[in-house]
């Protein structure tokens, strides 16, 4: 049951979108961030999403799928939609004790909705089809100009994908003690909330113990094989900018400067 | 200078919480270890045996006595790093040392920490993958592999940093049969092909065989030192160390005591005693 967790929603692929350098991918979702909070008129809108399905095609990872990175935030998105359809001042067409709806209402709540749909998708296609290690080591390259201010980048990376390398380690580990202390005849299904948080702890407490035994056995393990931070070190793998991460650059450069000059003309 | 390793009166007591030593486990070990050696060392439960292998690391400082590797004294703190560089360590649960979450990027580890150029990394971690027979496993995720496949990982990133000696502190521990023989196979070769001294680790009896010396440990001294054939014919002496003996040896032993037969009990291997018995019982 622990089993079906999959992290950050990773879609194993070999697509362009799939291939790109994970800090291309990352620089790029965050412009597009920005594109979606400055695109203000219709046209500029269905040219991302226009953009935004092309990638999902180009991706291969089904649209159903995608959509259903959607669900968590359907509350927010009908909320933000509800309060701005009839909050917003300006000339009412619809009059109801305190409820009014305005045609600018009517376009604002369209717009939020649309924007906060957008950045969900657009965020999880960069988890969909970037594995957890590229994400790290995307970002650890990223965020590296900052260990000149002594910001710990390298070791935060590290964590992140020691953390990555044992989750499922300790998952398995979980399952194993469940089973021990149902053996054991405990009972974990019934009782109301408090007791079931309460018979929780003899799963707890195993687990902190093991983790913390296998952290201190793992930092031997390390020293052993010559760890000492970030001092000196090279990387196996190397990241380097192809022709497809220039391709993608240069599109969304391309889309950046379409919607500014559309904003300009009030699209 | 054919030592790689060499003790002088190594003792090491663990620090109780209240800063003091409590009883030592290491009581005075006096070993070298040359060049090249395969050394298996066995010992009961609390004989000492990991601590000692701690000690050849720089894990573990002597709180007396001296541990050399390769002439360096591993108390300097200058040393540390070179010491790790010469000797470097296999431990018993393959989960708890596997890094990364790639077997290639596992493997590169070592190597990345010692700075060596991206190319030559990819090189050495290709054929060190290559040579535990892992190499067509080199994208998967470690936790997917089997206690045998990780143990083989482990060992890979030891063959990509080219230490002079290898130590494996109980590596088969936690492994079903079938992963005990692929690890051991692997270690035979870190010997043979690639001229590693290995110093395993062992209370494997079947395993101990294998190695071209065996050093028993008792109580936190060396009670036997010499050629696994040389060890093992003294039963007496083992067994009062609370250590068995090979089968194959049991049984010849156990026929020689019942029947009175001057049976040579020195088969280390199955076909060694199926030859002594045949001999014996069916001509």
């Amino acid at each position: 049951m622990l089993k079906d967790i999959t992290l950050g929603q990773f879609f194993p692929g070999n697509s362009a979108v799939h291939r790109l350098d994970p800090r291309v991918k990352i620089v790029l979702t965050v412009a597009f961030i920005v594109l979606l909070f400055l695109a203000q008129g219709p046209v500029s809108y269905a040219l991302i999403i226009a953009f935004l399905a092309v990638v999902i095609g180009i991706s291969r990872i089904s649209p159903k799928m995608v959509l259903r990175g959607l669900k968590p935030i359907l509350f927010i998105v009908i909320f933000t939609a509800v309060l701005n359809l009839f909050y917003t001042p300006g000339t009412y067409i619809f009059q109801w004790h305190f409820l009014h709806i305005s045609v600018e209402g009517i376009k604002l709540a369209i717009f939020m909705v649309l924007r906060l749909m957008l950045l969900i998708i657009a965020t999880s296609m960069l988890t969909y089809t970037t594995s957890p290690i590229q994400l790290t080591d995307g970002l650890e390259r990223l965020l590296s100009p900052l260990k000149k201010l002594h910001a710990p980048v390298h070791e935060l990376s590290m964590m992140m994908s020691i953390a990555l390398r044992f989750i499922p380690t300790l998952i398995e580990e979980t399952e194993k003690i469940i089973s021990a202390q149902k053996a054991r005849g405990a009972d974990f299904d019934s009782g109301n909330l408090i007791q079931r948080a309460k018979a929780m702890i003899p799963i707890l407490v195993p687990l902190f113990i093991s983790a913390f035994r296998r952290a201190d056995e793992l930092a031997t393990a390390m020293e052993c094989r010559l760890y000492r931070g970030d001092v000196g070190r090279t990387r196996m793998r190397q990241l380097k900018i192809a022709r497809v991460d220039v391709c993608a650059l240069l599109w969304v450069a391309v889309l950046f400067a379409v919607v500014i000059i559309l904003k300009h003309f009030g699209l | 200078m054919s030592e790689i390793i060499k003790t002088e009166n190594l003792q090491y007591a663990y620090p109780t919480e209240d800063g003091q030593l409590s009883v030592p486990v290491l009581k005075g070990v006096n070993l070298s270890i040359r060049r090249g050696e395969f050394v298996a060392v066995l010992g009961h439960n609390g004989s000492g045996k990991s601590t000692l292998a701690g000690c050849f690391n720089a894990i573990r400082l002597p709180t007396g006595g001296v541990c050399y590797v390769d002439m360096m004294d591993t108390r300097d703190e200058n040393n540390t790093y070179e010491v790790r560089k010469t000797v470097s360590m296999v431990f018993q649960n393959p989960d708890n040392q596997l890094v990364a979450t790639v077997v290639e990027e596992d493997v590169a580890f070592a190597l990345e920490n010692m700075g060596v150029p991206p190319a030559e990394i990819r090189k050495r971690v290709d054929d060190a993958l290559r040579a535990v027979g892992m190499y067509e496993y080199r994208a998967q995720a470690p936790h997917r592999l089997s206690g045998g496949q990780k143990q083989r990982i482990a060992i890979a990133g030891v063959i990509a940093m080219m230490p002079r000696c290898v130590v494996l502190d109980e590596p088969t521990a936690m492994l079903d049969p079938q992963g005990r023989r692929e690890v051991m196979n692997v270690v035979r070769e870190l010997n043979r092909k690639f001229g590693i001294t290995v110093i395993l680790i062992t209370h494997h009896m079947d395993e101990a065989v294998q190695a071209q010396r065996v050093v028993v440990m008792h109580k936190g001294n060396v009670l036997m030192d010499g050629a696994p054939r040389e060890i093992f014919t003294q039963v007496d002496k083992l067994r009062a160390a609370s250590l068995t003996v090979p089968q194959t040896i049991e049984v010849l032993y156990d026929l020689d005591q019942q029947d009175g037969e001057k049976l040579p009990i020195d088969a280390l291997s199955i076909e060694e005693c199926a030859d002594i018995l045949e001999q014996e019982y069916l001509n």
